[in-house]
């Protein structure tokens, strides 16, 4: 029997081998594109030391946290939510309303963002309870006319959220320019790579290592025996309940993570940009742009939330400025110029979304790891 | 009946609409035993089921599992207290490996599901376990394809195998068999006829065909257009003439 039983053992693991091996080149080529992602990011003060990078480098991060705790739900659990960004707002609020009442000081941060965080948990919970033994869709337009009464909200009840202006703060002096975090022999900040070692990259580093810490968290709970059970009932929630779990207790229970998780983004957001408003925290066009990027990246992969986000947000950054180089370099050509035109930037992105979906039906993560696939 | 593994329906009754597809249907199971459901189609057979396993609620009647009234419970507090069901329709996780949908349902047993900073892989017992019921089904080989990439035979095997891996005081199938061919089902028929050799466990088994299980019947229940009409040992039953009546005449076409 023991004979048999490692025998067998040994078929199946040479039978995963031989699963993996058709997926290898682009397993690797996933991995290849992370490890240079997050390096790129873990040295991005240095490498790209303009403001302009290090303000593109800072949302990359933020909103790989952001989208991945987006893709707990949708393509993890099969939960269509539009209320990811009220989360995100909720967080950043917190934090920005603390940081405006009590000054700049990390207490602020703590005690406004915690309360963000609490608030985001308990509207989780309650939307969650109430309304997630409905059908999809029905789930889908709570959390949607959630979402449009916080934007509502946010905006009149303007003594404590600025309204459509939005709230500016100061933030802790650690992460001001002016802070020197060593000092040489001169007293003057000590460089690194050129790079003055300052309040600045203080602040780069507590949103990247934040960021870093909530994605790894992740990566673990999708990993874990609860991110098993998220699959399952994606897949077949009848049997998922027919096999002793209660589908009720896990959809609101990573809910409540994926809104907590979103909420902390918003703190970084918050922090980082010294700037809270509707339009940088809580508006639907955000809401899009999540949803876009876990598409492009593939839905239920988590290291599709990093692609994705990175192809999108240089995308958003970069692509004027690209064809503003073209339609110079083409500017004697007929027709090349005007189609090249840095205004018309969205037509492309949504051609190279079109295309994106077209090549790689699962997104790119999906399709590389050979999950699902073309029907 | 203190058993806790006996299962009993008072006066089970469930309507759609004016149409009462179960009616007052009471009847008890218990361990060591081995009765098989049958009936002509839309005898309330599969329903009956539901109602057991919780898939559906019932419009009058109860539900008693030991002394344990269990009519309010949802399907996963039945299947935490020890019911489990194989379903007649495959009703697997289509993408998930056969490897993990045997695990989640050792893993659903172990209680394990709610563990979120442990790594799945670190639960080796519950992999042992899973691999142990794959075994069992002769479903090792293709463990680590998607359940969707089986063929019917095999995916019938797989509900088998996850049954199995729930390990309940009640067994419930419905039409292990189904669809299988020839040399396919005598598999299940096996591993129904092991399970049974534990005599603390109640089986509960819907079929057609019935010179399939007779060997493995210890009784037989007969429902027609939703009622209990038939109710005692095979020899007995099948020699009524209602039995006869009903099976033959509109049960034909189950011959082939």
């Amino acid at each position: 029997m023991t004979m048999s039983q490692s025998n067998s053992a040994l078929a199946s693991k040479s039978g995963r081998d031989r699963v993996n091996a058709s997926g290898w080149s682009g397993r690797a080529l996933v991995y290849a594109a992370v490890g240079i992602i997050a390096l790129a990011l873990a040295l991005a003060p240095f490498l790209f030391p303009d403001i302009r990078s290090q303000e593109v480098a800072a949302r990359i991060c933020v909103f790989i946290v952001l989208v991945a705790s987006y893709d707990l739900l949708i393509g993890y659990t099969g939960i269509v939510s539009f209320a990811h960004t009220m989360f995100f707002g909720m967080g950043a609020y917190g934090t920005a309303i603390a940081l405006k009442a009590m000054g700049p000081g990390f207490e602020a941060i703590l005690l406004g963002g915690g309360a963000g965080i609490v608030a985001a948990l308990v509207l989780a919970l309650l939307i969650g309870l109430l309304s997630l033994r409905v059908k999809a869709i029905f789930f889908a337009m709570v959390t949607l006319s959630a979402a449009s009464v916080m934007m509502v909200l946010a905006s009149q009840l303007s003594d404590f959220t600025g309204g459509e202006d939005g709230i500016t703060y100061s933030i802790p002096r650690l992460f001001s320019p002016a802070t020197e975090l060593l000092t040489d022999a001169e007293g003057r900040a000590m460089r690194l790579f050129g790079v003055p070692l300052n309040g600045k990259i203080a602040l780069y580093y507590f949103v990247f290592v934040s960021a870093l810490l909530l994605f790894l968290a992740m990566m673990r709970i999708v990993a874990s025996p609860l991110g098993s059970v998220l699959q399952a009932i994606r897949e077949n929630e009848l049997r998922a309940e027919a096999i002793g779990y209660r589908v009720v207790f896990y959809r609101t229970t990573i809910f409540c993570i994926a809104a907590g998780i979103a909420a902390t983004a918003g703190i970084l957001r918050a922090v980082w940009l010294k700037y809270t408003g509707p339009d940088v925290v809580l508006s639907f066009d955000i809401m899009i742009d999540i949803l876009l990027m876990v598409v492009i990246g593939g839905m239920g992969t988590m290291l599709g939330a990093v692609i994705g986000v990175v192809l999108m947000t240089l995308a958003q950054y970069y692509l004027k400025d690209l064809m503003a180089l073209g339609a110079e370099a083409t500017a004697n050509l007929p027709l090349v110029p005007d189609l090249l035109n840095p205004e018309r930037w969205l037509l492309w992105l949504g051609l190279g979304f079109i295309l994106l979906v077209y090549f790689f039906p699962s997104g790119i993560v999906g399709t590389l790891l050979g999950k699902g696939g073309r029907k | 009946m203190s058993n806790s593994a006996s299962i009993r329906t008072d006066n089970l009754t469930i309507r759609f609409g004016g149409h009462a597809a179960v009616n007052n249907v009471t009847c008890a199971f218990c361990p060591g035993e081995l009765t098989v459901i049958v009936g002509p189609n839309g005898a309330g057979k599969t329903t009956w089921f539901n109602l057991v396993s919780g898939q559906l609620r019932p419009s009058e009647g109860r539900i008693f599992l030991g002394e344990r009234d269990i009519t309010a419970l949802s399907p996963s507090q039945r299947a935490r207290a020890g019911i489990g069901r194989a379903f007649q329709l495959t009703n697997l996780f289509p993408k998930l490996s056969v490897f993990e949908n045997v695990r989640l349902a050792v893993q659903g047993r172990a209680r394990q599901g709610h563990r979120m900073f442990v790594r799945t892989r670190a639960l080796t017992g519950l992999a042992d376990k899973a691999m142990h019921y794959l075994e069992e089904t002769n479903l090792v080989p293709v463990a680590d394809l998607p359940a969707s990439a089986l063929p019917h035979g095999d995916q019938r095997k797989l509900e088998v195998a996850m049954l199995l891996a729930m390990e309940p005081d009640i067994f419930m199938f419905d039409e292990p068999t189904a669809g299988m061919s020839v040399d396919e089902a005598p598999v299940i028929l096996d591993l129904i006829a092991r399970i049974k050799q534990d005599t603390s466990r109640t089986i509960l088994l819907v079929e057609h065909k019935m010179d399939v299980v007779r060997a493995l019947a210890d009784r037989i229940v007969v429902l027609h257009n939703g009622e209990l009409i038939a109710d005692g040992a095979p020899g007995d039953v099948m020699a009524m003439e209602l039995v006869r009546d009903i099976y033959l005449g509109t049960g034909t076409e189950e011959v082939a």
